[in-house]
């Protein structure tokens, strides 16, 4: 009886330290579900979901604040995506789906003023004050967040058209030729 | 005798090469107006180093390789440029690429040919020398071949494989290639020996071709050189690289894998012709033999110009009237080209007219039976069906659990569908998207590293600036009472007003609310210090000031109103 009491509690604190010890040694920082919501997102920066920043909307998401509908650069798919990983319902997009933009500052309007760089959520613009801006096309993520700042509205968005490096083959698709 | 390997699966459709072998290599008359792509190999896009307006000269550099991977791109005849701009590219999209327009002046002007002896330069002079001469895979992929031509370090080369199967159906330009001139692709071969050092150099030509084969193994015993010239089966795609290197060495290059870190290395007979050319003679790749045929009166193979449009070109075959469309390529992965304005590029091995009568619309695709014919032609042994469920159901995390991206896109899957479905353009559908994701991947990744290190940056900016500020406020706020002046109370007071434009200024977007916090506190606490012990004549000055004060309040009211509410109330 007394050595079955022993055993056990001798197995209790084996057990004890060493969930203790895994407990210290594999903490995971952070919440495991926020980063692959975040993976998900298209990392604009936009604030178009109405929060400031991707991150900030993946932290909604996993505390269930907030819809996964309501990140127009993700489109559609990114909401499957999102339902598929958070097993919700795929829901229609809360906005309008946009081809991907590219903000293109009109360089003899410009007057200077850094009013966009400073909005720029990805240091995507450069220039200095008084001195002409301008966007740097490969790194901008057409969030449109410089668009509203200019004084002088010369910033506008181009939507990317496809080039023979980033031209798809379509899905293969075949008329139905109609029975006679 | 060398003994020779089997490839697994292939198919064996019907040649169609004899109508273009009936007469010899003719060289095409100079075209109206020559459309040079900028980016007609694999890699780097060069940069045009020419103007609108310029003169060129017969191969001239119009543009130049910017980086390893890439290759020159030479104006194919004297004239002058009319055009740096884009234009339709020989894709099967129908954009446009950056072109060079050249309008010939007819009179072939070449620029100062400059021989090398290959043997005097170093091997990295070398290499540079065929980028800059443009040399890349003739075969179709168009890879530069100077990145090809250095030996893997840890495997030593083993054998240098030539290739001159051409086994798809309708081409024939490698075949009289090697007939008419066999003796110039021998002396380029002996060149990529010279760089690579291999113990064997394989020459691989389908047994199809007698006379290529002749003339090839005479041009072999006339130099002297111990090259193997062997006739391998008939069999598509028996000129595909892996296939070929199986054929003839017994390797199998595994998924992923590079032959080099096999020991082998693989070109083309047409590749080692222009290498020569580069070298002896100091030509660049201006031109290249384009089988004409399929639907046309009078097929033939054409020394033709790079950049020669479609339209132009297709006129020397008197095309029949019911030709529909023109095939780039051959039929079984070849593509149909965009318009005629198209140019012919270095990938342009051959252009087929097709005609309803010869391509007859594609049955209607049924659903998969499961017979397993594709997996049994495919010759890269994959399992053509798996990859066509996941890429159908656009599961692209499975298809290359698949390995979709060893698949050649050779066809023979999609030539022996009993339920006619173009498996290939599900491949290539399926490649295409998981390419663009990665590149959305990628770009997702240098965006949310941007934001990260911008918002630390606005950390750290905000914080050495309050830190500043308290720093200043601490040295002002000792610097006063140590004063013990009468006088010192004023502008002790006055501060706030004063400090309180600076910060919002600074601030600027940063809360102006905590600005206005910061300058309160600041206040009191500067009010603390100077209120206490007040001498009765200290006290009479500040009732005097606040007389002053209360007498211009509209002047103060200018002053203070971008800034914050009014301090004179709270004192």
């Amino acid at each position: 009886m007394l050595t079955a009491i022993l055993i056990m509690a001798l197995g209790a604190v084996v057990l004890g330290a060493a969930l203790g010890f895994a407990s210290i040694k594999f903490k995971t920082e952070g919440n495991p579900l926020v980063e692959k919501i975040e993976a998900i997102l298209p990392q604009t920066q936009c604030g178009q979901c109405g929060f400031a920043g991707c991150k900030p909307y993946a932290e909604a998401i996993a505390a269930g604040e907030a819809d996964i509908n309501r990140c127009p650069p993700g489109g559609q798919e990114g909401v499957a995506k999102l339902a598929d990983l958070l097993g919700r319902e795929i829901t229609p997009l809360d906005a309008e789906e946009k081809p991907k933009q590219l903000a293109i500052i009109d360089e003899h309007t410009c007057i200077g003023c850094t009013l966009c760089i400073q909005a720029c959520p990805v240091d995507a613009i450069v220039g200095a004050a008084k001195q002409m801006h301008t966007v740097v096309s490969a790194l901008c993520t057409g969030c449109e967040l410089c668009v509203k700042p200019c004084p002088v509205e010369c910033i506008r968005m181009e939507v990317i058209g496809e080039s023979l490096e980033t031209w798809k083959w379509r899905y293969p698709i075949f008329e139905i030729k109609r029975a006679s | 005798m060398l003994q020779l390997f089997k490839f697994k699966g292939g198919v064996k459709p019907e040649t169609h090469k004899a109508p273009s072998l009936q007469a010899p290599i003719a060289k095409a008359p100079l075209p109206e107006q020559l459309i040079v792509p900028l980016h007609q190999s694999i890699g780097g896009v060069p940069q045009p180093l020419v103007e609108v307006g310029q003169h060129v000269l017969k191969g001239q550099r119009i543009g130049a390789a910017d980086q390893w991977v890439s290759a020159a791109v030479h104006a194919p005849t004297s004239g002058t440029v009319i055009a740096v701009e884009p234009r339709l590219a020989a894709h099967p999209s129908g954009l446009t690429t950056a072109s060079v327009v050249i309008a010939p002046d007819g009179r072939e002007e070449w620029i100062d040919r400059q021989p090398v002896d290959y043997h005097t330069l170093a091997p990295e002079r070398l290499r540079e020398h065929l980028r800059d001469a443009g040399v890349v895979g003739l075969g179709g992929a168009v890879f530069p071949s100077h990145a090809k031509l250095s030996a893997a370090k840890s495997v030593p080369m083993e054998e240098l494989v030539i290739n001159g199967a051409e086994c798809e159906p309708f081409m024939t330009c490698d075949d009289l290639l090697m007939r008419e001139r066999a003796e110039e692709i021998v002396r380029g071969i002996t060149v990529f020996r010279d760089l690579l050092e291999p113990r064997k150099v394989l020459i691989g030509i389908e047994d199809n071709k007698p006379e290529a084969l002749q003339s090839m193994r005479e041009a072999v015993a006339r130099l002297g050189v111990d090259f193997t010239v062997t006739a391998v089966p008939t069999r598509y795609p028996a000129g595909g690289a892996k296939q070929l290197i199986r054929v003839l060495t017994g390797k199998e290059v595994p998924a992923s894998r590079r032959s080099p870190e096999m020991g082998v290395q693989c070109f083309n007979v047409a590749t080692a012709y222009t290498a020569w050319r580069a070298l002896a003679f100091g030509e660049p790749v201006i031109s290249r033999i384009v089988t004409l045929t399929g639907n046309v009166e009078t097929p033939r193979n054409w020394e033709t110009l790079l950049g020669t449009p479609l339209g132009e070109f297709i006129r020397l075959g008197a095309p029949k009237p019911d030709t529909d469309r023109y095939l780039m390529g051959g039929p079984m992965m070849g593509f149909e080209m965009p318009g005629l304005e198209a140019p012919l590029v270095k990938a342009s091995n051959c252009i087929i007219a097709g005609s309803p009568a010869l391509f007859p619309p594609p049955a209607p695709e049924m659903p998969c039976i499961r017979c397993g014919a594709c997996a049994e032609a495919c010759p890269h042994e994959l399992q053509p069906f798996e990859l066509y469920w996941f890429s159908r159901a656009r599961n692209f995390g499975k298809t290359q659990e698949y390995n979709l991206f060893d698949c050649i896109e050779c066809g023979c899957c999609s030539y022996v569908c009993p339920s006619h479905i173009p498996l290939v353009q599900y491949f290539r559908f399926a490649k295409s998207e998981i390419w663009a994701r990665e590149r959305d991947k990628n770009q997702a990744d240098a965006a949310k590293s941007r934001f990260e290190f911008r918002n630390e940056r606005d950390e750290r900016e905000k914080a050495e600036k309050a830190e500043r500020l308290a720093r200043a406020a601490a040295a002002k706020a000792t610097e006063k009472p140590a004063a013990e002046k009468p006088a010192a109370t004023v502008p002790a007071e006055e501060t706030p007003p004063a400090n309180a434009p600076v910060d919002a200024d600074a601030a600027k977007k940063a809360a102006i609310a905590a600005a206005m916090e910061r300058a309160r506190l600041q206040r009191e606490a500067a009010q603390v210090k100077n209120t206490d012990n007040l001498s009765t004549e200290q006290r009479e000055e500040i009732a005097r000031i606040d007389a002053r004060r209360a007498r211009a309040p509209a002047h103060q009211a200018v002053e203070q109103t971008d800034v914050a509410p009014p301090p004179a109330q709270e004192q």
